[in-house]
């Protein structure tokens, strides 16, 4: 509970600080300190370019979508239509929710400029005028500072009606949210947006086609945008060779749980996770030996500690069964009862689902009470394979991924620690926890 | 109904973010900030947040019910605990920080004590996982909050102090 210690680390030697450089700089989030290293200068070299340049110059960095899902971001530009008669967006999802995640607060905090140059880049590559960047509630603090990050933004002439007298316009402003994990899904994200509960849309059409007010969209993560002026002014190429043929560049990995050293810390795609949990994260707290990693947010199916020697990339994590996800690495030690870890993390999806599907709505309650029910000593032995039936039963079933969200885990969990199911099985206590815990549900 | 001049600001300020045709996006933005002058969400507010936006109340009402930082009825506490006991926390302790808490206010999820002072909520992710356990008072966070420190800030609450006169006490974000 220490004010004013900054979120961000001392740099480790093995960190690669592209989005993360300016953290620490004396009054980083400050337009000054922005335009003293390198800030704007992307967006006066974007000025001499055309659409067509600024998006290969994105294809070529090989960027994929931080916020989760992995989607080639250059490509996801190329899908808006350029004839379109209808006004674009550029819309920010600063809607960090994902369990075990929380990179956007720094990126947002320590150098606002990065991701309102990131904005208009991309207003640019695409001919957008107007943007919006989505903010959790929870984060009104940031609304605050990324509020006169704007308001110094606009007093240099980098946003506006005539940005730096080049006859471009493009506007941005906050938009608070106010509080629902199922907004950080993008089409959800636009249904709140335009104040309304935020449901999913079905797609196609995905947003690049009919998004804010069915209009033509860029929605992407903070970090995502944030990669993009150092991606403009160092060249494609330069960032793609930071990381690997597959996955370009560098990524925030929020590393929390049971390691010595928690924090956000920048690495190249591809870098080993037990040198993350090892080297920067200071190895397990207390000598204790690593049982379980969620190796990016809650909705990643878990990774046993065998299978913890992995390149953290996109391909490498899709081999292992698993994801990359959002950066959210949640390391467990020998001491953390899995039984629990899936009750909590589905106590979650059955709190955040929207009810719009029935499959989500129904399963992730039905499956709250029966892993409740589970550890806490009443469990059969064929529930075990309920769990997961019930959870197969959700996949590629609801609009949105948030069932898949919540079913992936728990299969993982199930298929690869079901001797500690057994071990709840018969009445027995959990065999990790002293005193059972009442239950306020 | 009225609201202070600053409020009346806010509410200017973000009707003109959005296109004149496209007001009601300011909806949710208007209620969390009026939810903060009122102290709840009240069928009142609800009407006057649709006049001004531009959509019928039945709208704005449909909205309110989905997010959770909007509460309707008499709403929660001049200080608004809220302990995230998710996994990153959960690891290191924040759902014994939630009980701990709920024995020391005497408090449930998202109950108020009878002077209308201390509310306590169980909430999920916060953002705060790498400086786990977490725990927001209204919209301030602490970080490696520890049960000496929570002891501490419920004492300090429940006697009536403002978060920043509890000794011992500093938020994060400033």
């Amino acid at each position: 509970m220490v004010g004013n210690t900054p979120l961000y680390n001392e740099p480790h030697p093995l960190e690669v600080r592209i989005l993360s450089r300016r953290f620490g700089l004396p009054n980083s989030q400050s337009i000054e300190t922005y335009l003293a290293n390198d800030g704007y200068k992307a967006f006066e070299k974007a000025l001499g370019m055309t659409q067509d340049q600024i998006i290969g110059e994105v294809k070529t960095s090989v960027l994929r979508g931080r916020g989760g899902a992995g989607f080639p971001t250059g490509m996801k530009w190329g899908f808006l239509p350029r004839n379109s008669p209808k006004p674009k967006y550029i819309m920010v999802n600063a809607d960090e929710s994902e369990p075990g995640t929380c990179k956007d607060r720094l990126l947002m905090e320590y150098d606002p400029h990065q991701l309102i140059e990131g904005c208009l880049i991309a207003g640019l590559a695409v001919g957008a005028q107007q943007g919006y960047i989505y903010i959790r509630g929870e984060y009104r603090y940031l609304i605050e500072s990324m509020d006169r990050a704007l308001a110094e933004a606009y007093a240099k002439g980098y946003l506006g009606e005539n940005i730096l007298g080049r006859g471009v316009k493009f506007n941005l402003a906050t938009h608070s949210g106010a509080g629902a994990y199922e907004c950080g899904e993008e089409s959800a994200l636009l249904e709140s947006f335009e104040g309304k509960r935020g449901n999913p849309r079905i797609r196609p059409p995905f947003p690049a086609v009919a998004g804010a007010y069915q209009c033509p969209t860029i929605l992407n993560n903070v970090e995502t945008f944030s990669a993009i002026p150092p991606i403009i002014l160092n060249g494609g190429a330069y960032f793609a060779g930071l990381g690997i043929p597959k996955a370009g560049g560098t990524r925030l990995v929020c590393l929390s749980g049971h390691v010595n050293k928690p924090g956000v810390y920048e690495v190249p795609l591809g870098f080993s996770m037990m040198r993350m949990i090892n080297e920067i994260g200071g190895g397990m707290r207390n000598g204790k030996k690593l049982k379980a990693v969620i190796p990016g947010g809650s909705s990643c199916p878990l990774l046993k500690a065998d299978e913890c020697d992995i390149p953290m990339d996109y391909d490498s994590l899709a081999a292992a069964k698993s994801m990359l996800g959002s950066g959210g690495m949640v390391v467990m030690d020998e001491d953390t009862c899995m039984v629990k870890a899936a009750l909590r993390i589905m106590r979650f999806y059955a709190h955040e689902s929207c009810g719009w599907c029935i499959p989500c709505r129904e399963g992730t309650t039905w499956l709250r009470k029966l892993l409740q029910r589970f550890h806490d000593g009443m469990g059969q032995r064929s529930d075990i394979v309920l769990i997961g039936d019930l959870s197969k039963n959700m996949l590629g079933r609801t609009f949105c991924p948030l069932g898949d969200a919540a079913a992936l885990p728990t299969i993982s969990i199930v298929e690869k620690f079901r001797e500690e199911f057994e071990a709840h099985l018969d009445g027995k206590p959990c065999p990790y926890e002293k005193t059972s815990r009442l239950v306020m549900a | 109904m009225t609201f202070s001049p600053e409020l009346e600001a806010r509410f200017e300020t973000f009707l003109a973010k959005y296109p004149a045709d496209r007001k009601r996006s300011a909806t949710i933005p208007m209620l969390i900030y009026a939810q903060d002058e009122v102290g709840s969400i009240t069928d009142e507010l609800i009407e006057e947040v649709a006049k001004r936006v531009g959509v019928s109340p039945l709208q704005v009402n449909e909205v309110v019910g989905f997010y959770s930082m909007l509460h309707k009825g008499k709403g929660m506490g001049k200080y608004h605990v809220q302990v995230c006991t998710n996994i990153s926390c959960l690891l290191v302790g924040g759902d014994e920080l939630y009980d701990r808490a709920c024995h020391k206010l005497g408090l449930g999820h998202k109950e108020v004590t009878a002077d209308g002072q201390v509310s306590l909520e169980e909430v999920e992710c916060m953002g705060a996982c790498s400086w786990a356990p977490a725990v927001q008072v209204n919209y301030d966070f602490y970080h490696y909050v520890t049960p000496e420190q929570l002891d501490r800030l419920l004492d300090g609450l429940k006697a009536g102090k403002r978060p920043e006169e509890i000794a011992g006490l500093e938020k994060v974000n400033c």
